[in-house]
């Protein structure tokens, strides 16, 4: 197990490093771009361009200018900001990262609770009128783009009923857990659900189609001939089964998010984390800030990929092996 | 086939895309034909006949203040304003159309590349092996490990503000072309692995030995024996793969490096929406709404197609 486990992580850094050089050719070395001039911003002077050329080390071969430039993002950490000169992208990635965890952490709880109960229900249900009502549920969650839901919700709690049914509702906005838990929920209350709609959606339809497929398999008739009862069987038995590839998605999805899919949730409700780091960055084209939060995202990703991995492999020995 | 015109939900999914795709392949007749206006030219200072009187399409506040103006509201006339104007003047139902054409247009071709490409990679990896599967599953393994958005982001980031001009290829920066090679390529991987692992357990299976012990050239196979056997996924694949692409693409273009001005999509005028969202909500909730329609009548046209021809498909239910 220990040999997975250091193979697994061993596989994870080639792969974060793999990540990082693609990211730094992508910025860097596309052709036909001026780095130099893309890192300094839309009106630069020359003689901006030509202090951003020495101090990016432009004008040294590539190898040493990727090693440079990983130098000042993860040794140093003093990669600056050309656009809003002087500000650092380290320690703002790192001021960003507690606002995206709790929207996403939050938002988890919620999806799981919701999800896992909806798969649920519509797999014990098959058939019934409710089955095909949380898949029409599911298919919409599907659909909907985030940051679009989160306007909706924004325009019927903020607009007019906010005054009358939403009073009790703060605007839109950031409060850190150390200073008021009670502000810190309530801020996050829409922002929570407007994301975990999307993935309960996505999770309910999941784990349906693997408890359907579950209670076709052998174990479960065995089950059925011993003569457990049906929620037995459903919870005890087909339910654990289907958790497995649960698990997987579920890593991969978090990892995602707090890497920075939750970008547009943040957006639009003016949560101050890496996504709207992210975003103001995109606006003024800052790009030390861009590859800083993409690396940042890639980290989490990768790390949760590995995790779920192991997860995965001390749930179901037969992964193992390979 | 016919299985799947039995079902129900599909069909009227069916219905409904190929309702959304007519009106807005209309787009130019309604434009010019029927409201003689151009979607895509601001008009701050344009009158509309109303009802026998005329109407600046940017009005005067006249709450608080009174400085700044607000775009006219629906009219709920057909030809004129239907849907009110945007920040510029601009007809919302008619760029609505438009931005329509756009985002289907690129969801759909970024599907049909996404979908192509993949194919040939995940059959030629998994028929041939060796050295060709080991470098098309490295590729698939690094854009996998890649976060969608944040290599999306990414590429278009460097690439819309420049174009591409790279060896022989040019292209002109703000062409719809960008957007849908980025969105194509980082899809890739999400079908190309299950079809290479379809194609792996194929080759095991006896009518390919068969095929392969009787002296058929690998081309004779992969058309005949192979093709036939993973056509049904890819069709499966196909509906799934134009509404992710086409979410994806909204997100880019809400985050202003997608589509760019003047052309408008749907995730665009989303965009433009947001400034008026407490004045004019419709203006930034119908393109929304058209995407939820669409999108989710493709995802239900996909269930139907797996269904149909491939009950057995396992998708990835998210992006």
């Amino acid at each position: 197990m220990l040999r997975f486990i250091l193979r697994r992580f061993a596989s994870a850094v080639v792969v974060l490093f793999t990540i990082s050089v693609m990211v730094y050719l992508i910025f860097f070395a596309t052709p036909g771009v001026d780095p130099a001039a893309r890192i300094a911003g839309r009106s630069a002077s020359p003689a901006v361009v030509e202090q951003v050329r020495i101090a990016f080390g432009l004008n040294r071969p590539l190898p040493i200018r990727y090693l440079l430039m990983m130098d000042h993002l993860f040794i140093k950490r003093d990669l600056t900001s050309y656009v809003n000169i002087g500000d650092k992208v380290v320690p703002q990635i790192l001021a960003a990262a507690p606002v995206t965890l709790s929207l996403v952490l939050g938002a988890v709880v919620i999806w799981l609770i919701v999800g896992v109960l909806g798969g649920l229900v519509a797999a014990a249900n098959k058939g019934k009128f409710i089955d095909p009502l949380i898949m029409f549920l599911g298919i919409a969650a599907v659909s909907v783009p985030a940051y679009w839901l989160g306007e909706v919700v924004n325009l019927i709690t903020q607009n007019e009923l906010h005054s009358s049914v939403f009073a009790w509702l703060p605007a839109p906005g950031w409060v850190p857990l150390t200073q008021s838990p009670g502000e810190w929920a309530l801020h996050l209350l829409f922002p929570w659900l407007t994301l975990a709609a999307l993935y309960a959606g996505i999770y309910a339809r999941v784990l349906r189609a693997e408890l359907v497929n579950a209670l076709n398999e052998d174990y479960v008739r065995t089950a059925r001939a011993k003569g457990l009862s049906e929620r037995r069987i459903l919870l005890r038995h087909a339910l654990r089964c289907s958790l497995i590839s649960i698990t997987s998605l579920f890593g991969l999805d978090v990892g995602a998010l707090v890497g920075g899919a939750a970008l547009l949730t943040e957006v639009v409700f003016g949560l101050p984390g890496v996504g709207l780091l992210t975003y103001n960055a995109l606006e003024n084209l800052d790009l030390p800030v861009i590859m800083g939060t993409v690396m940042y995202g890639a980290f989490f990703i990768v790390l949760a990929s590995a995790v779920v991995d192991v997860v995965y492999a001390l749930l179901d020995p037969r992964v193992r092996i390979v | 086939m016919r299985q799947l015109r039995r079902n129900r939900a599909a069909m009227l999914a069916l219905g409904v895309i190929v309702l959304i795709v007519t009106a807005c392949l209309l787009a130019p007749f309604y434009a010019h034909v029927i409201a003689h206006e151009n979607p895509f030219a601001s008009n701050i200072t344009g009158t509309i006949r109303l009802n026998g009187k005329t109407v600046n399409v940017l009005q005067a506040n006249t709450q608080g203040l009174g400085y700044g103006v607000t775009p006219i509201g629906p009219t709920w006339h057909f030809s004129n304003y239907f849907l009110g104007a945007d920040d510029q003047g601009r007809d919302v139902f008619a760029r609505l159309l438009y931005g329509g054409r756009s985002s289907l247009y690129i969801g759909a071709s970024s599907a049909v590349i996404c979908v192509a490409v993949a194919a040939i990679a995940g059959v030629a990896a998994g028929y041939f092996g060796g050295a060709v599967d080991w470098i098309v599953s490295r590729i698939f393994d690094i854009i996998w490990a890649f976060p969608v958005y944040l290599l999306a982001i990414s590429l278009s980031v460097i690439l819309e503000t420049n174009g591409i001009n790279f060896l022989f290829i040019h292209i002109e920066q703000g062409s719809l072309t960008i957007p849908i090679l980025i969105i194509a390529s980082v899809f890739i991987p999400y079908v190309g692995r299950p079809l290479r692992g379809i194609v792996l357990s194929l080759k095991e299976r006896e009518f390919i030995q068969a095929a392969i012990g009787s002296g058929a050239s690998d081309f004779h196979i992969l058309r005949k024996e192979i093709l036939p056997n993973v056509a049904p996924t890819i069709i499966v694949f196909f509906p799934l793969m134009v509404a992710f692409n086409m979410l994806t693409e909204s997100a880019l273009s809400f985050l202003g490096i997608g589509v760019q001005a003047p052309q408008a999509s749907w995730g665009t005028i989303i965009n433009d929406g947001l400034g008026l969202l407490y004045t004019r909500p419709l203006v930034g909730i119908m393109p929304g709404l058209m995407i939820v329609l669409t999108a989710g009548a493709l995802n239900v046209l996909g269930d139907g197609f797996r269904d149909a021809f491939d009950p057995k498909a396992k998708l990835r239910g998210s992006i």
